[in-house]
């Protein structure tokens, strides 16, 4: 198994290289550049310049890229334009608060998707069944934003049970408890939003998969050793129908990182999607290379633990 | 027909699915009676219902668009009329159950040892270092010669002819006076499924059990069996003792199958081949013989208007009297051949 | 004389493994076959799952690359060529297989199954090709009306006797026959392979019948070849094998038949277990130090068995 880990991990260097380069060359294509939104009526225009010569932005892009990638190598991804702080500090700081963000929106998209599509699956086509089916396809076809303007003006402005931004009040001491409790009260309106949001394809893969099983032979099996129905559902159909949705879990790990574009931006939280939408926006190209090649090793990584959680959880298949 | 000697009495049961709201009988007014002892085999072609009468008797029917009449007697209870609860008390215990495909009738996810102990969880007041000195004991009483080492494996790392073994051990967990075996060679390789047959007839002597064997294939009947009912459109048309259907068969059905099977023939012999096709479940004529349109050359008058079945020797019963007239090409006279 | 040689046939996979992902080993699928096909003919090919005769098939047609060895079509070499889409050897050897539905396209109807081969092999027109259609279900014996219908309207016996049709539109010389009769019941099966006779006898067409049904080969094949892990075991004529077994495998496929007979049950369990016990106890007689059959000798003009060297001078 360590073997293979530790091939999956050395292959990730010409995957990640060949990323870099392309996403490189790709920001470098935007139009405009980070000075460019600096430009006023009183801006001198060969100050800009002087600052574009100076950040290298005439050089050959190769060169830049040399530069660029050296410095990357050895964790310097350079200073952030419009935040002026290091980028590795500006993304901790923000990758700590989606963490936070996504870890619970995780936890209760498990919490809700499970029981709803083991109950679904269970007592497929009865009212109970088609009533969750009916949730999943309306939470899936509401857009995020009009979900997430609603429970704001709802819950945040209206019934004022929610903050409506931040991640916590000012003024309450760091390290206290009242100070965690105040984060994770900031965290709850988003997570439930996007919990809400991202339940779908859990309830509706764990129901066909649970429906599928009911029909298989080891269920047969089951029901011809006298096992009450009940224990057939337990120790045989739910078992076996969780096991692709352990799969997703790598994914869905490496994938807490990367942030929520929409609900963060409502929601007035500083994460990750956040930052990536702003970094687009000022042409901030040290904040989305880094970003970009964050998200791409965060994939490569997902797929590498659902292949290890699979090898776990499945016998029947073995990575040696 | 009915003996005190019978361990099961099937009575006039019949099957039926529900297709478009309308009940269809896929087993048909079927009785039969198992001994103890003894191999009763069921034959017949795809579509038959030689399946259905086996999931019916241990009530593994899909409930909701299933119909069950009739009786099944076992131990003075009518099976039909049987609770899940009850039904779970005669299941994997009094009755034991062998299914086709041993790969995909074992849990993928579980071990072996903890797929036979199962049942013993459910039946028994074994501990649990009983009930794994039980699987052991089963896997060597089913032939396997390591069965520490198999208890602990996976199913897909054993092959077809083991996991079929382990299979035969999760039937006879329940030490059961029945054994119903659903095309249990089928998916096997001709020398394990002489082997896994051999294994059947020597644990069924040794435990007395009665065994239904359902099979499409003769060659499996005349190795095992000691009585056979020949299944066709959901009717037993003939039942006989092994010997005496193989040597003396009368249906025309029965007759024509037998004669299609490339063992019988010269190589240069054209095999027998059926007049026309197995009528669908829908399609299935309700009235009359249902076999009288793949012999359209027999006068519709020689059939009986409601075929019986009649007991012509002893033990051996043929529907209707069609039989009679029905002859091969090239033979002489009638079917009293 | 033979108008097809296959010459020490060979396909080999190979199983990765190690830090690089290198080759580590080799599954020996097909490990040396040779064979020779006459017009007219079947080839019976019999082995359990696993002993390669499937994969023998597809490789002679070209469904499997072939890892060497040659396959020699009226004196020309048709290994592994990057064969026109028209050339004469996809013609003239054509394959039917066990599961006759999935190998039809669900979504085309009967006219364009069996018109394809035909667009593809034959420059006929339009009015040409429906009459070779035409006649093809005459050959099968079904009227015209199937046509437009869908392959899922038919039975399985049915299906398969629409695949032979697809794969005698062109006339080709030889049929590759993969298990073509296993998934169906046994007077459907009846039907097809006394069909498959027929045509034989009409188009001098060869078989090569691939089975693990030893009822069903003995039936339909004059010369037969019993397989085990890539490797022929046994071959020769129906006689020769039937008759006259000589390799402990064959004997033993044999004695596991079912047979008919009821009566003789008893006596054949008895050397259904001898056979057995011998095969245990003479294993090292057959079968090399690394439980790999010897290669094949002469014991008569057709019947060859796998022996080692020491074996064949005790005889």
């Amino acid at each position: 198994m360590w073997k293979t880990i530790l091939r999956r991990v050395l292959m990730m260097i010409p995957q990640m290289f060949v990323l870099s380069l392309f996403i490189f060359i790709l920001a470098k294509q935007m139009p405009g550049d980070p000075f460019t939104g600096l430009i006023t009526p009183e801006t001198d225009p060969s100050r800009i310049e002087e600052l574009r010569i100076q950040a290298g932005f005439y050089d050959p892009w190769y060169v830049q890229y040399y530069h660029w990638i050296t410095n990357a190598l050895q964790g310097d991804f350079g200073q952030s334009y419009t935040y002026k702080i290091a980028v590795s500090t500006l993304i901790g700081e923000r990758g700590l608060n989606t963490f936070w963000l996504s870890l619970l929106s995780a936890i209760l998209v498990y919490l809700i998707a499970i029981p709803l599509g083991m109950l679904a699956g269970r007592y497929q086509e009865s009212f109970l069944d088609k009533s969750i089916i009916l949730y999943s396809f309306i939470s899936y076809a509401i857009p995020t934003f009009v979900l997430s303007l609603i429970f704001l003006f709802i819950f945040g402005y209206r019934l004022m049970w929610f903050p409506t931004s931040g991640t916590v009040d000012v003024g309450l001491e760091p390290g206290t408890t009242a100070y965690y409790w105040n984060k994770i009260y900031h965290l709850l309106l988003p997570a439930i939003t996007y919990a809400i949001l991202g339940t779908t394809s859990i309830i509706q893969y764990l129901r066909s998969e649970i429906i599928d099983s009911k029909t298989q032979d080891y269920v047969k099996t089951a029901r011809s050793k006298g096992i009450p129905m009940r224990k057939v559902y337990t120790r045989h159909i739910f078992r076996n129908s969780l096991l692709p949705i352990a799969a997703f879990l790598g994914f869905t790990i490496t994938g807490l990182l990367g942030g929520a574009i929409f609900i963060e931006t409502i929601f007035g939280f500083p994460g990750m999607g956040n930052l990536f939408v702003s970094s687009v926006m000022s042409r901030d190209y040290s904040v989305i290379t880094a970003l970009v090649m964050l998200f791409g090793f965060l994939t490569l990584l997902g797929s590498l633990l659902s292949d290890i959680i699979m090898s776990i959880v499945d016998p029947r298949i073995r990575i040696d | 027909m009915n003996t005190a000697k019978d361990l099961l009495t099937i009575r006039n049961l019949t099957t039926s699915f529900r297709i478009k709201d309308e009940y269809h009988a896929a087993v048909e007014e079927v009785s039969l009676s198992l001994r103890k002892n003894e191999v009763l085999a069921i034959v017949g072609e795809s579509g038959c219902g030689k399946s259905t009468l086996a999931t019916t008797i241990v009530g593994l029917h899909n409930e909701i668009n299933t119909k069950v009449t009739g009786e099944i007697l076992y131990n003075n209870q009518n099976l039909t009329q049987l609770s899940e609860e009850q039904f779970n008390r005669l299941r994997g215990n009094d009755i034991g159950f062998i299914f086709q495909d041993p790969l995909s009738a074992l849990n993928p996810l579980m071990r072996i040892g903890e797929q036979i102990a199962e049942g013993l969880l459910y039946h028994t007041k074994l501990t649990k270092q009983q009930r794994e000195e039980r699987v052991l004991e089963l896997l060597n009483q089913v032939g396997i010669s390591n069965p520490n080492r198999v208890a602990r494996q996976f199913p897909h790392q054993l092959s077809g002819g083991m996991r079929q073994r382990v299979m035969i051990a999760i039937a006879l967990s329940g030490k059961p006076s029945i054994i119903i075996a659903d095309e249990p060679t089928t998916a096997l390789d001709v020398t394990i499924q002489a082997q896994i047959l051999d294994l059947l007839k020597s644990l069924q002597s040794e435990t007395e059990a009665g065994i239904i064997l359902i099979t499409h294939d003769l060659g499996v009947v005349a190795e095992v069996a000691d009585r056979v009912a020949v299944m066709y459109a959901g009717q037993v048309i003939e039942e006989a003792p092994v010997q005496e259907l193989f040597r003396n068969a009368k249906h025309p059905y029965t007759r024509s199958l037998l004669n299609s099977i490339p063992q019988t023939h010269d190589e240069n012999d054209k095999l027998e081949v059926i007049h026309g096709m197995v009528p669908s479940l829908m399609n299935l004529p309700r009235e009359g013989c249902r076999f009288s349109a793949r012999i359209p050359w027999i006068n519709e008058s020689l059939h009986e208007k409601k075929p019986q079945l009649h007991e012509i020797a002893p033990g051996h019963f043929v529907r209707c009297t069609c039989w009679k007239h029905f002859h091969f090409e090239g033979e002489e006279g009638g079917g009293t051949v | 004389m033979s108008f097809m040689q296959i010459k020490d046939l060979n396909v080999h996979y190979p199983i990765r493994g190690g830090f690089f992902n290198t080759i580590t080993d080799k599954v020996y699928a097909v490990d040396g076959v040779t064979m020779e096909f006459e017009k007219g003919k079947t080839y019976g090919l019999v082995g359990e799952s696993g002993s390669g005769k499937s994969t023998t098939g597809k490789a002679i047609i070209g469904l499997e690359k072939v890892t060497s060895g040659q396959i020699i079509y009226e004196g020309d070499n048709v290994t592994n060529q990057r064969r026109k889409r028209n050339s004469a050897y996809n013609r003239d050897i054509q394959m039917i297989f066990q599961d006759s539905h999935s190998s039809m396209n669900p979504r085309k109807r009967v006219l364009d199954i069996l018109a394809e081969p035909i667009r593809n092999f034959m420059k006929l027109s339009d009015q040409e090709e429906r009459k070779r259609i035409k006649e093809l279900l005459a050959i099968v014996g079904m009227s015209e009306d199937v046509l437009l219908k869908y392959p899922h309207e038919f039975s399985g016996g049915q299906k398969q006797r629409l695949g032979i049709a697809r794969a005698v539109a062109c006339n080709p010389k030889m049929i590759i026959a993969d298990e073509p009769v296993s998934a169906l019941d046994l007077s459907v099966q009846a039907q097809v392979l006394n069909f498959m006779k027929d045509i034989q006898s009409e188009f001098g067409l060869s078989y090569l019948f691939i089975s693990h049904d030893l009822g069903v080969v003995k039936h339909m094949c004059d010369h037969i070849s019993i397989m085990y892990k890539g490797r022929f075991v046994e071959t020769g004529t129906r006689n020769d094998i039937y008759v006259n077994p000589q390799h402990i495998y064959t004997n033993r496929l044999l004695s596991a038949i079912p047979n008919i007979e009821p009566e003789t049950r008893m006596e054949r369990k008895i050397q259904r277990q001898d056979v057995e016990v011998k095969y245990h106890e003479e294993q090292h007689k057959y079968y090399d130090e690394h439980g790999k059959v010897y290669p094949l000798k002469s014991i008569s003009e057709t019947h060859r068995v796998a022996m080692s060297e020491i074996e064949q001078e005790g005889l």
